[in-house]
């Protein structure tokens, strides 16, 4: 069995980064300007990774889907990004955000990789008020902070409801400026579809260019894939149309591990599902949560008149609210991790007390804080929110509390990477979300845009070197090669099969089925039995895909449908792989809950004996179960306890 | 050179163009009330303001002003009608609070020009051109002979009992009205001397300056109609 | 309560950026009023795809409203008639029973068509690389503390920040004009002090990439901030035309 490296550097956990750094090979800067490196993607990650490298002096190619390297998904988040700059005087550090990123990942996180995450938080900041990022700030001219789900400090910074938008601005104009400057070279609108090795190392990738419809080859000493999350094979996300997890797929496909896979994360505050013709959900902020208070009826016969319609959420008197997380949580209420706050939503609604038409919503309430602050103060924090929520529901959340229902909205598996964010392709890394990263099996809020800018400015153009170090004589590849025209020719055969089916459905309505499978068996609880069935289930869905489905117009052109069916062949084989994954995973931790194992009071019951590990999944051929290996978890510093978030 | 090839360039003269135009329409105005008062004091004014090398050095760069302010309209609207590429829109809407005339302008500076074409053929040809062409005496359309420097006998030629004229340079001032609510606070925008506090100032003092401007102008038209020069 | 609506979808169809377009009209029925304005195009192409014929093909990512990358001209408006959103954020609520909706792209010089409904917004792009950026490199700057900002600078520069490069000030524009777009990035920079060392350079550099890609010239009729779904306010146009000015005349 090969043995998985993760290649942690020895020494005390606050060392380990600085003496990674003092002892890496480095790449000289005359080296640099010989060799190239491919970044796809320009979200966080992507897009600082690509002008990092850039301004060290590499030869950068970037792609992206977009039409802008601007319209990364990363845009979308909205609540903030930690640091442990303890600004706030409330007893942060950078051991803390450690240990409570290692905590809200429920103890399946690398310990080396999160507090290196923890230890360049604060860098990040510094970082993005150079770029001129305008967080918000106090009236003496100082940056703001507040506090955001699973902490007990202040340590969230933010730029209104849009700080995603602000750091993925920032990040996007230090890489306008090294495209200007011609050290990047910026591809949009192609789509990778694969990623070409030569000699066992990642050399070059396939990209399709979605104007033309043509395939291209493109050929680079290393590549780097930032592609973000898979959480689309559920069909409704909060994630953008065109997420998308084949990228990471496809390097799967070629021997890269895939980690944890069956771990994804159900964000608690969505507008809750209207229709069946729904496209995406849309998120609220987790930001709410510091205001809001979320309740459903005590009384069955209120939420049977809610659903009915009969009876509105001001109708119900204070007595017959049950705030079920201050009841059930009491030291951190409403603040508690997404993973605890989307079941203990589920529960509720599981159990009858849903308070819409389907009865799967329940009411985020800012009465309270409307009464204690006044409606100008509230409406100066999440004026935005509150309309764009109007909007999209017709109800007023200044008069009737909002409805929200958890939905799929990032997935902490992803890509294998050791230390060095190296998957075990050599030459080929993973940053942001398409890594398996640094939140093991739950993330907290703020941290994702923490991990993308971490890997994307601080981490990766620094370990890339270790390994680009002893490339320097090696010269630049002709995309002639036989191994590139051999990846070509089995996309284009994979697009002329995908062309020829011409069945009878739609690419979108099979997708539909695909994310009804994954809801239903793969969603916010597991078990045993379900999870085979949806094995059984999606084999048979890949099969109706790959026999009748329709796709108009031609393969060598514009085509937006078959960009889709792309994606969607990819994303059937990836709920496939989750749910091999949960299903090897019988406990339940984070964002994976096995209804088998929990505790009497319905909280998530780890087995750290049995699952002490990071799941690598390797490819073993079409229609081939994969095979597992697994990364053992040693925890040297930090003792794993059951995560108690009611004192 | 940044004011001819920049795009903010080419709005400054536009706007600083705007803004000398909007100067000598007061001054113009000033001399306009004094006739209502007494045709002898403008008499004394049009004398002050005939083929002296002063007067007709003004006059040359009132000229300048106009044209450039007008060739820069025609360039601009030019560039930007390329700008807006080929195909239209088969449906567009004006967006509230987006004002008719800030869409209009090229059309009412050209109404504008058209009168101003009739006003010159009145006024200037027989004034201080037919002086520049050494004449001393002017004959109108039944036969009163004036002198050029006369120009209280000009409006009462033309104005007095006109209905015709009249309503025509009343229409003027209206077309010049909705040019001067936009292009009065457009022009100090361009010059970057706005924010968003003093947005809603400025255009409310633009249509104040524009309205007080143009009934002056029609109030001293209607007297001119009623009772001549010096009918107050 | 959202009633389900009949309606008739009259769309700019066009192969390329070379060939001719023309309308086509569509029907479509019993669409949910909560549905929104861009699943209910899904829904006509899923209706096409079914038919047999090619769907339209438009932009759209997010469909939060954040992301820019959704356009079209609704009923004679950028983005639709709904003020200070964008088309995905509009809901099938704003529109009656029996009601032709007319949906164009961005007609704009600067923006070719690409097909359909898509358009080329590179040009944003390019004019971003010119100069919208503080020239800083990766690491070794100052802590984030170590300059206080007003907070009024700081949320002025934030308002300018909010843009979502989505077109629709040129594309609404009489003049094809991209002045909104340029000066809420000049704007954004020039009010923090990180971005003020290098305000002059800014300006002059992405006012002369604007006009090198052909967009016109602004004159101030304001259409640009009546139609920009994040309501970015032509006082940045006064902002950037003061740096850009002042910096001609310190030359």
């Amino acid at each position: 069995m090969t043995e998985i490296n993760s290649k942690i550097p020895q020494g005390p956990l606050a060392e380990k980064w600085s003496n990674y750094k003092a002892h890496q090979k480095l790449v000289n800067p005359a080296n640099k300007r010989r060799l190239d490196v491919i970044v796809v993607g320009t979200g966080l990650a992507g897009a600082s990774a690509a002008a990092s490298l850039a301004e060290m002096g590499f030869n950068v190619l970037n792609f992206c889907i977009q039409d802008s390297p601007r319209r990364a998904h990363s845009i979308a988040a909205q609540g903030g990004i930690n640091a442990a700059k303890n600004y706030q005087n409330d007893g942060d550090s950078v051991y803390r955000l450690f240990y409570d990123t290692i905590k809200g990942g429920d103890y399946r996180a690398r310990e080396a990789n999160v507090y290196r995450l923890a230890e360049v938080s604060n860098s990040i900041i510094d970082q993005c008020v150079a770029q001129g990022v305008p967080f918000a700030r106090e009236y003496g001219g100082l940056l703001d902070n507040r506090s955001f789900g699973g902490a007990q400090v202040s340590r969230t910074f933010y730029a209104r409801g849009q700080t995603g938008q602000q750091l993925l601005l920032g990040a996007y104009s230090a890489l306008s400026r090294q495209i200007g400057l011609g050290k990047v070279k910026m591809y949009t609108r192609h789509e990778m579809l694969d990623v070409v090795k030569i000699d066992g190392r990642a050399r070059g990738i396939i990209a399709r260019n979605l104007i033309t419809g043509k395939v291209e080859r493109f050929a680079a000493h290393a590549v780097v894939v930032a592609t973000g999350g898979y959480v689309n094979t559920f069909f409704l996300s909060t994630n953008a149309m065109a997420s998308n997890g084949s990228a990471a797929w496809q390097c799967y496909k070629k021997g890269a591990y895939f980690a944890n896979p069956c771990m994804v994360q159900i964000h608690p505050t969505c507008v809750p599902v209207h229709g069946d013709y729904q496209s995406k959900l849309t998120l609220m902020s987790e930001s709410l949560r510091n205001d809001g208070r979320i309740w459903v009826p005590k009384k069955l016969e209120d939420a049977k008149a809610l659903q009915a319609g009969t009876k509105k959420g001001k109708d119900i008197p204070e007595a017959d609210r049950d705030y079920y997380l201050e009841r059930r949580y009491p030291a951190f209420g409403n603040l508690v991790p997404r993973d605890v706050a989307s079941r203990a939503a589920k529960e509720r609604c599981d159990a009858g007390f849903g308070v819409n038409n389907t009865g799967l919503a329940v009411f985020l309430d800012f009465s309270d804080a409307i009464n204690r602050l006044g409606k100008e103060v509230v409406k100066a924090k999440y004026g935005n929110l509150f309309d764009m929520y109007e909007e999209i529901t017709n109800d007023d959340p200044y008069e009737t509390p909002m409805m929200i229902y958890p939905a799929l909205h990032y997935s902490m598996g992803g890509l294998w990477v050791d230390y060095e964010l190296m998957t075990s392709i050599p030459g080929l890394f993973a940053i942001g979300e398409a890594n398996f990263s640094d939140h093991g099996a739950n993330r907290l809020g703020a941290s994702a845009l923490m991990q993308g800018l971490a890997d994307g400015y601080f981490v990766l153009p620094y370990t890339i070197q270790n390994y680009l170090s002893d490339q320097i004589q090696v010269p630049r590849f002709s995309t002639d090669l036989p191994e590139f025209a051999e990846a070509e020719k089995a996309i284009n055969a994979r697009i002329a099969k995908l062309m020829g089916i011409q069945g009878k459905e739609s690419v979108d309505s099979i997708h539909k089925k695909l994310g009804h499978i994954m809801w239903e068996h793969i969603g916010m609880a597991r078990d045993a039995k379900g999870l085979e069935e949806a094995i059984q289930m999606l084999k048979d869905l890949k099969k109706e895909f790959w026999t009748n489905v329709h796709i108009p117009g031609k393969g060598d052109d514009l085509n937006v449908e078959l960009e889709k069916a792309l994606r969607l062949a990819d994303f059937i084989e990836i709920g496939t792989l989750m749910a091999h994954d949960a299903l090897d995973r019988a406990e339940s931790c984070g964002g994976h809950f096995r209804t088998e194992h929990q505790t009497e009071e319905g909280e998530a019951l780890r087995h750290d004996d049995k699952f002490m590990y990071v799941s690598c999944w390797e490819y073993q051929g079409e229609d081939k179960d994969p095979v597992m290996l697994k990364e053992d978890l040693n925890y040297e510093f930090v003792v794993p306890q059951t995560r108690n978030y009611k004192k | 050179m940044w004011l001819l090839n920049s795009s903010i360039g080419k709005k400054l003269i536009m706007s600083i163009s705007g803004i000398f135009l909007i100067l000598f329409l007061l001054f113009h105005m000033s001399m306009n009330v004094a006739a209502v008062f007494s045709g002898a004091a403008y008499d004394a004014i049009c004398a002050f303001l005939g083929a002296n090398w002063y007067a007709v050095a003004a006059t040359m760069v009132l000229a300048a002003g106009f044209i450039i302010h007008i060739i820069y309209a025609f360039i601009l609207t030019l560039q930007n009608r390329k700008a807006r590429g080929n195909d239209r829109y088969a449906i567009n809407a004006r967006p509230k609070g987006v004002e008719w005339a800030s869409q209009n302008m090229l059309v009412l500076g050209i109404i504008v020009i058209l009168f101003l074409v009739l006003h010159f053929t009145q006024f200037w040809y027989n004034m201080m051109f037919a002086e520049l062409m050494g004449h001393h005496e002017v004959m109108l359309g039944d036969g009163t002979v004036a002198s050029p420097q006369s120009g209280a006998t000009f409006i009462n030629y033309y104005f007095k009992g006109n209905i015709l004229i009249t309503v025509l340079y009343l229409i003027w001032y209206v077309a010049l009205w909705f040019h001067l609510t936009h292009g009065f606070w457009s022009a100090i925008h361009t010059l970057g001397w706005n924010n968003t506090i003093w947005m809603s100032r400025w255009e409310c003092i633009s249509k104040i300056f524009a309205t007080v401007v143009c009934a002056i102008f029609a109030i001293i038209t209607i007297i001119f109609y009623l009772n001549g020069v010096g009918g107050c | 309560m959202d009633k389900d609506i009949n309606i008739s979808v009259k769309v700019w169809r066009q192969r390329g950026p070379k060939e001719k377009g023309q309308f086509e009209t569509y029907q479509l029925k019993n669409i949910n009023q909560g549905t929104s304005f861009l699943e209910m195009l899904d829904i006509l192409n899923e209706q096409l795809i079914n038919e047999g014929k090619e769907p339209i093909v438009f932009d759209h990512d997010c469909r939060e409203g954040i992301c820019g990358m959704c356009s079209l001209y609704v009923n004679g408006h950028a983005h639709g008639p709904a003020t200070g959103a964008t088309t995905c954020q509009l809901y099938m609520r704003r529109f009656h029973d029996g009601e032709t909706i007319t949906i164009e792209p961005w007609r704009s010089a600067g923006f070719p068509i690409i097909r359909d409904l898509m358009v080329d917004r590179y040009a944003y792009d390019k004019i971003i690389q010119a100069g919208g950026f503080v020239s800083v490199n990766t690491g070794g700057v100052p802590d984030a503390n170590s300059i206080a900002i007003p907070r009024d600078d700081a949320e002025m520069a934030m308002d300018a920040a909010a843009c979502i490069g989505c077109g629709a000030c040129a594309a609404a524009c009489k003049n094809g004009s991209a002045m909104l777009f340029v000066s809420a990035k000049v704007s954004q920079l020039a009010l923090l002090p990180q971005g003020k060392i290098e305000a002059s350079r800014r300006a002059k550099a992405m006012v002369a990439k604007m006009d090198e890609l052909g967009f016109g010239n602004c004159t101030n009729t304001r259409a640009c901030e009546m139609e920009c779904p994040k309501n970015i306010s032509v006082s940045n146009i006064a902002r950037m035309n003061r740096e850009f000015i002042w910096a001609k005349l310190k030359d």
